[in-house]
């Protein structure tokens, strides 16, 4: 089926954005991406550790997958602009994960510091993918301000809790012009499948993936549902009724 | 790039700067590039990005960028993560 997934003008060949975060080695993270299929991997920026043998960047330049660099661990608009900048001068990217988070109990997003910070991304010329909360309100403010997706939660970062207001996250996929890419809380593959399904454009998931027992056959795994979930989505589900309705037929009885 | 620079943090001739590198204050000799720096860290310049005071520096001023008493630098560079 002819069906691509364009983000700000660009076509990736895959609705699985993989972060790369928490892989228990360079090797399973390789893996891992092999077996998603996907084509877009976040990274974090991070003081230099000469120390630190292999770099993510070989493993992802191999891969030939697009490198998305992310803000994580910001808490005011100020630091992830800087972060931003330096991961475009780093990277040679002008596409950003922006996360500007509140605290480092819940992770949530700071709406005021993300909203503000957007606005200056964009105004700078950024490709902005916001992660957001599960806010209709807050997902239409950042498209207002010109980001390229937006990337509400299913569920706090980490916690593989699915998707707690499916809702939202089906009144957020409705109302956008832009992508909506489900990102944080996908804990295994029903989740990824309910998330293409409620209308989201693409899921992005890190520890589902790479904290996995096996990393890369849940990385097929995720690949599978994410698949499935589009397709049940374009095609158009039955809707959903109080009472049985026979699928064969009522005629035609044999009288036994 | 830095080939001018050949002492190390605390082998310094002539005078020297005070800086302060992902958190670790260290001296410098005068004149100290972005560039030097980075090669007396041994770090690649590929995928690298650095921060003085909290502003980026752009890479093709590192050659002549010298770094001034006092300067909070930050030296960064892609990690796994999100």
């Amino acid at each position: 089926m002819d069906d691509p997934f364009v983000l700000a003008g660009q076509e990736l060949s895959s609705r699985l954005i993989l972060g790369t975060g928490g892989a228990p080695s360079l090797d399973a993270l390789a893996s891992a991406v092999r077996a998603s299929g996907t084509a877009m991997c976040t990274v974090a920026m991070r003081r230099i550790d000469t120390d630190t043998k292999g770099s993510v960047l070989d493993v992802l330049d191999r891969s030939g997958v697009r490198i998305l660099p992310n803000t994580a661990g910001c808490r005011t608009a100020r630091e992830a602009v800087t972060t931003a900048e330096l991961a475009r001068e780093a990277l040679e990217t002008d596409w950003v994960k922006l996360e500007v988070i509140a605290d480092d109990e819940t992770l949530l997003p700071d709406p005021v510091e993300l909203l503000d910070a957007a606005q200056q991304l964009v105004a700078g010329g950024f490709t902005v993918l916001p992660y957001t909360n599960d806010d209709p309100v807050l997902a239409r403010r950042l498209q207002q301000a010109g980001c390229a997706a937006v990337m509400p939660l299913g569920a706090p970062i980490g916690t593989g809790l699915g998707i707690l207001n499916p809702h939202n996250i089906e009144l957020i996929a409705a109302e956008s012009a832009v992508p909506v890419i489900l990102d944080a809380g996908v804990g295994t593959a029903s989740d990824a499948a309910l998330a293409m399904e409620l209308g989201c454009a693409a899921v992005l998931l890190a520890s589902a993936v790479t904290r996995a027992q096996d990393p890369a056959m849940m990385a097929e795994a995720m690949a599978a549902a994410v698949t499935a979930g589009r397709l049940a989505r374009l095609s158009g589900r039955i809707p959903r009724r109080r009472h049985a309705e026979a699928s064969s037929p009522r005629t035609g009885l044999a009288q036994l | 790039m830095g080939r001018a620079f050949r002492a190390g943090p605390f082998h310094v001739a002539g005078g020297h700067v005070n800086i302060v590198v992902n958190g670790d204050p260290c001296a410098l000799p005068d004149g100290t590039t972005v560039s030097a720096l980075l090669e007396l860290r041994g770090a690649a310049r590929r995928g690298i990005a650095v921060a003085v005071d909290g502003v980026v520096v752009p890479r093709q001023t590192w050659d002549r960028a010298t770094l001034c008493d006092g300067q909070n630098v930050e030296l960064v560079r892609a990690v796994q993560g999100g």
